[in-house]
């Protein structure tokens, strides 16, 4: 049993460190990349509050993708939302006292599992339905599903059927805060669905997880129209101008 | 219908999405650059001894030079949405051509050099060294791209195929590996002034035949100046708008505009081209240098200001690029926009009422516009956002009384491109240029079909060309692509100078110039 405690604290520890380490360094490197001309893909916000508007509808909405392709949208948004919600639910694992906004978002937040679910198959079906699709899907494409999904499945088993000692869940990752390792269950389905998420923790700042991130920096997305008005030289090509 | 030895694909009335058949076009490949044309250009004449280590080198110098490309590495997830997007997927069918198989190219060399998942487990992740093989697939894939944008409208991250065939391309020029057509012309601008390679005399030729033509029509002297110092604009257009056809009936609309307006303007014959090839293979000094061009001329001939002619990805090179490769501006009239385009200029004209029509001019058409890609999703015009959809348009209503647009799938910020952009207007791809024009046609047969729409207007002089070629493979008319300001020139009701009617009576055609404009007008609208 301590061994387990052991083995998952210092498990949590690492995939902590390289998630925030990874994507930190990810973000500082998109963020010192210059973006030497303006490429915005118009018709496109001449302000820059115009620009956090587009911004936003892509992040909560998935404008583009809605104009693209209708399931694709269904299924990713419903992942998508549902994987939010859920995110938020787990925060009363996290945090003591827990607000009040985490409470009330439970109920729905156990439901979202499902749809979470449902979107993963669905996304997953096109993979080997929609011939383009499988044409690009690589085994990695594969495998990030079966990993998700597999996060989803067993979450869910546990919501609705084989209950696990949540209040010893929430005393371990408390104590992880402070150095204080308390015991976890020995629960097998426990210990794959946080073992998994821990998985997909490591494996976010080096995998296509980093479209998150990228969606900020997407040079077509997140500029300004103001070309003509509005003069950019990067660092990089400030050798060619004249003397 | 022109001879092909390839199937001209056949339209269809709905949009269809071919099933995916790898290899179609696995052999088509432009010429490459001879060193005559590599060497100007600062590129190695020939593949460099040490290309894979030379072409890693300049791929991480990218990465390190463009956002775009370092996040649009990435940020992808295969999510499948830009698959059916391109024209040339829907045309030819070959799965490399899809957005994402193209940029998979790239993006497998990119996994394996320069990220941790493709150097532990390159088969997962499917991460692949640069070897021959993969040159060869990057030389003909990125050759079918026309950096149209139109994969960039839909993908959830806005991830942009054009930036990525621009930095394979730059990649490939810095190896030896050029592309002929695109390196011959910039070479051609360094040495001419301009990509047809017409020299200033043969300009200034050209432009006095033109004075004349129109003034035995129309019997009012339109000038066609070049070279003029002081004038107040500078006016930069392709330089196929100097003497091929529909381009240059739209080159003699501006004239007239300008004459209206009242301004003095000038062509020069040292930035004789708007075009900026530079872009097309994503070289930023090469564009730079072609920009400067413009910007030697502005000074010399001390205008106040600059406006484009009918080019697509010159205005876009103009209207996004031109002010950080070649400014600041601040010595022209700061009451305008630098640069302007003609269509803006002339649509404030319009608005501002001093422009007179004569729409019937126009009855022998029914018409459609082709938003062209550089316009459509990398520009603006006027100063609000979707502005350089609703001015060339405005343009066409004020000019014609028959319009209709085309599907709106197929327009604006949806549009179709030509089929011959981004560098690609070369025989040696002529198969890719008529498969890849397939989307275009569908919608325009289909408003044909539907509208009885007979001609299609354009504000680009590639896609005027382009369809000058391959609408012919559909079995429909070269002519029935015609320029925007071909338009303007037919309708609009000129002014006669107060010399006109002097010449008239030392002039030959005295019995020409006796029917005067109005004469015809009633004529024409009985
Ligand atoms: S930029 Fe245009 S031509 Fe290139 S991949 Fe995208 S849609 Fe196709
Ligand atoms: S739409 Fe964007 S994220 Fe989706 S497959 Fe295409 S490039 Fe990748």
């Amino acid at each position: 049993m301590p061994f387990l405690t052991g083995l998952y604290a210092f498990l949590f520890y690492f995939a902590a460190l390289v998630l925030v380490s990874g994507l930190t360094y990810k973000v500082v490197q998109y963020s010192r990349t210059p973006a030497p001309l303006r490429i915005p893909t118009t018709p496109a916000p001449t302000t820059s509050s115009g620009v956090v508007l587009r911004m936003t509808r892509e992040v909560v909405l998935f404008e583009s993708l809605f104009r693209a392709n209708k399931w694709t949208w269904i299924f990713g948004w419903l992942f998508h939302f549902g994987l939010f919600l859920v995110t938020l639910r787990h925060l009363r694992y996290f945090l003591n006292p827990v607000p009040a906004v985490i409470e009330f978002i439970q109920p729905f937040g156990i439901y979202a599992g499902f749809a979470m679910v449902v979107g993963l198959v669905g996304l997953w079906a096109r993979r080997f339905l929609v011939d383009r699709v499988r044409y690009i899907s690589s085994p990695g494409d594969h495998l990030m599903l079966a990993l998700l999904l597999l996060i989803a499945a067993s979450g869910l088993l546990m919501s609705f059927l084989l209950h696990t000692d949540i209040v010893s869940v929430k005393t371990f990752f408390l104590g992880l805060y402070h150095f204080d390792l308390r015991p976890l269950p020995a629960d097998p389905v426990l210990l794959l669905h946080i073992a998994l998420v821990a998985v997909l923790m490591i494996i976010f700042p080096y995998s296509k997880l980093l479209h998150a991130p990228g969606l900020f920096f997407s040079p077509t997305r997140n500029q300004v129209d103001d070309s003509r008005e509005r003069r950019l030289v990067a660092p990089w090509a400030s050798r060619f101008e004249r003397p | 219908m022109a001879k092909a030895t390839f199937e001209v694909p056949v339209l269809s009335q709905y949009p269809d999405v071919p099933a995916v058949t790898p290899g179609t076009m696995a052999g088509s490949a432009p010429f490459l650059s001879k060193p005559e044309f590599q060497a100007p250009l600062g590129f190695p004449g020939e593949l460099v001894e040490n290309w894979q280590e030379r072409a890693i080198e300049k791929m991480g110098e990218l990465l390190t030079r463009y956002r775009s490309l370092r996040v649009y590495m990435d940020a992808c997830v295969k999510c499948g949405a830009c698959t059916d997007k391109c024209h040339y997927f829907l045309g030819t069918k070959d799965p490399k051509n899809m957005p994402v198989g193209r940029q998979d190219l790239m993006r497998k060399v990119y996994r394996r050099y320069f990220t941790l998942a493709g150097r532990l487990f390159p088969n997962l992740v499917g991460a692949q060294d640069l070897t021959r093989e993969v040159l060869d697939e990057w030389y003909s894939y990125f050759h079918q791209c026309s950096q149209c944008r139109r994969c960039s409208v839909f993908c959830p991250y806005g991830i942009d195929t054009a930036e990525i065939s621009m930095a394979a391309r730059e990649i490939m020029d810095c190896i030896g590996v050029g592309q002929k057509y695109c390196n011959e012309i910039i070479a051609k601008v360094y040495r001419v002034g301009n990509n047809l390679g017409l020299p200033g005399p043969a300009l200034v030729d050209t432009l006095e035949g033109l004075e004349e033509d129109v003034f035995d029509e129309t019997g009012v002297r339109v000038r066609y100046p070049i070279d003029e110092v002081g004038a107040e604009i500078l006016m930069v257009t392709p330089s196929a708008d100097f003497f091929a056809e529909p381009h240059v009936d739209g080159l003699i609309g501006y004239g007239k505009v300008f004459h209206e307006a009242g301004v003095s303007w000038t062509f020069s014959s040292y930035a004789s081209e708007a075009a900026n090839f530079g872009m097309f293979i994503g070289s930023y000094e090469n564009m730079h240098r072609l920009s400067q061009r413009i910007r030697e001329e502005a000074i010399r001939l001390k205008v106040k200001r600059i406006v484009f002619g009918e080019c697509g990805h010159a205005w876009r090179v103009g209207y996004s690029f031109l002010n950080t490769l070649a400014g600041p501006w601040d010595f022209l009239d700061p009451r305008y926009p630098v640069p302007q385009h003609i269509c803006e200029f002339t649509h404030d004209l319009i608005l501002q009422g001093r422009l007179k029509f004569d729409k019937t001019q126009n009855d022998d058409k029914v018409l459609t516009f082709h938003d062209s890609c550089n316009v459509a999703r990398a520009s603006r015009m006027g100063d609000t956002p979707g502005g350089q959809f609703e001015i060339p348009r405005a343009i066409i209503r004020a000019t014609c009384n028959h319009f209709y647009d085309m599907d709106e799938e197929t327009i604006r910020d949806r549009t179709f491109c030509c089929g011959g952009g981004g560098g690609l207007l070369t025989d040696d791809l002529i198969e890719l240029r008529v498969k890849g024009a397939k989307p275009r046609m569908e919608a325009l047969n289909n408003v044909m079909q539907e509208k009885g729409v007979t001609h299609m207007a354009a504000i680009c002089a590639i896609c005027k060309s382009q369809f000058t070629k391959v609408l012919p493979f559909y079995g429909m008319e070269m002519d029935q692509i015609v320029s925007l300001h071909q338009l303007v020139s037919n309708a609009i009701v000129l002014t006669p100078g107060a010399d006109d009617g002097d010449e008239d009576d030392d002039d030959d055609g005295a019995t020409d110039s006796a029917l005067t404009p109005g004469d015809e007008d009633d004529d024409a609208a009985d």
